[in-house]
């Protein structure tokens, strides 16, 4: 318990999650690449192709990862914001400014080829219903936390951006429920905790070693933008300097 | 495998257009999540060596007179 509570105060001092941190970021995203590699090509040229679909479905191994993320990473800032408004910490206000423009991509990657998915499987690029309009309002909430951070100024943005963050989690469970609760042309979850695959294995597996790589990937991307929130604020102070001349000489 | 022939596998069944176009969307992005970060980082790194060149070599740590830094 005491090494737990040194930890959440270590935690606090951004120079010390640097120096840290450096060292994970490079690993995660090499594994994480690697990984995104072996499973989209396995996904692409080894798994079979599908009964009804074909080969279209091969869009779900980048599909369902990059949706599966832009959820997560919003959950995340979700959390951060929660600690930035209960315990104050700078870290956390760090966490929401790295991970909003990370979540956005991975979220229009999983709209954009939803819609390329969609037209083969269901004749239409796009419809307003629950799964896809929900989607597009996690895009927009992404859109909204990184424009707040933009229009305001730092004192007030971290406040301002925590609280969307926590609002905006509503939109998960609309989106984790929105297959079952409402008639849509969207399939159900792939996975489920509670059950096992509606795949088989050559189909799954495939997709679940995307899936983690995927997350591999960003936890590497999101401690690199960490990283360089807090050498913006940190910045002029002497640790910063003298990194900045050990790197230059 | 799941194809025959490397024709076979980028034909994808006559869906390649869709397929090809998601995976090149995905590979976009991917690499814009990776280079924005390290982008940053380096023009940080560029920008601060430049503002400390900037600085008096000379005076120990301190700002020179001229006061441009």
């Amino acid at each position: 318990m005491g090494r737990l509570k040194t930890l959440w105060h270590r935690l606090g001092s951004p120079r010390w999650f640097f120096e840290i941190s450096a060292r994970w970021a490079s690993g995660l995203v090499v594994a994480g690449l690697v990984g995104i590699a072996g499973g989209l090509g396995w996904g692409l040229a080894i798994a079979p192709p599908d009964y009804l679909q074909g080969n279209s479905f091969r869009i779900m191994y980048l599909h369902v990862p990059a949706a599966i993320l832009s959820e997560s990473c919003y959950m995340l800032m979700g959390a951060a914001g929660a600690v930035l408004l209960i315990w104050r910490m700078k870290l956390a206000d760090m966490v929401i400014a790295a991970a909003a423009p990370i979540g956005a991509a991975f979220c229009a990657m999983a709209l954009l080829t939803g819609a390329i998915w969609g037209r083969p499987t269901w004749g239409t690029w796009w419809v307003w219903d629950a799964r896809t309009t929900s989607v597009l309002v996690l895009l927009f909430l992404y859109f909204g936390v990184i424009a707040l951070r933009q229009a305001l100024p730092e004192r007030t943005a971290g406040r301002a951006c925590a609280i969307l963050a926590i609002v905006g989690v509503v939109d998960i469970p609309i989106i984790k429920y929105s297959v079952d609760w409402w008639l849509t042309l969207h399939q159900p979850s792939t996975f489920k905790l509670t059950a096992a695959p509606s795949m088989p294995p050559e189909m799954y597996l495939p997709l679940l070693v995307s899936v983690l790589s995927f997350y591999a990937f960003f936890a590497g991307v999101l401690i690199l933008g960490v990283g360089n929130e807090i050498l913006l604020r940190e910045q002029r102070t002497q640790w910063v300097d003298d990194l900045v001349r050990s790197r230059a000489s | 495998m799941s194809f025959d022939s490397w024709h076979d596998f980028l034909y994808m069944g006559g869906h390649y257009a869709f397929v090809w176009s998601a995976y090149g969307i995905g590979v976009a992005g991917i690499a814009f999540i990776l280079i924005r970060p390290l982008h940053a980082r380096r023009r940080f790194f560029a920008e601060q060596a430049q503002r400390l060149r900037r600085r008096s070599p000379t005076a120990n740590g301190e700002y020179d007179a001229s006061g441009t830094a």
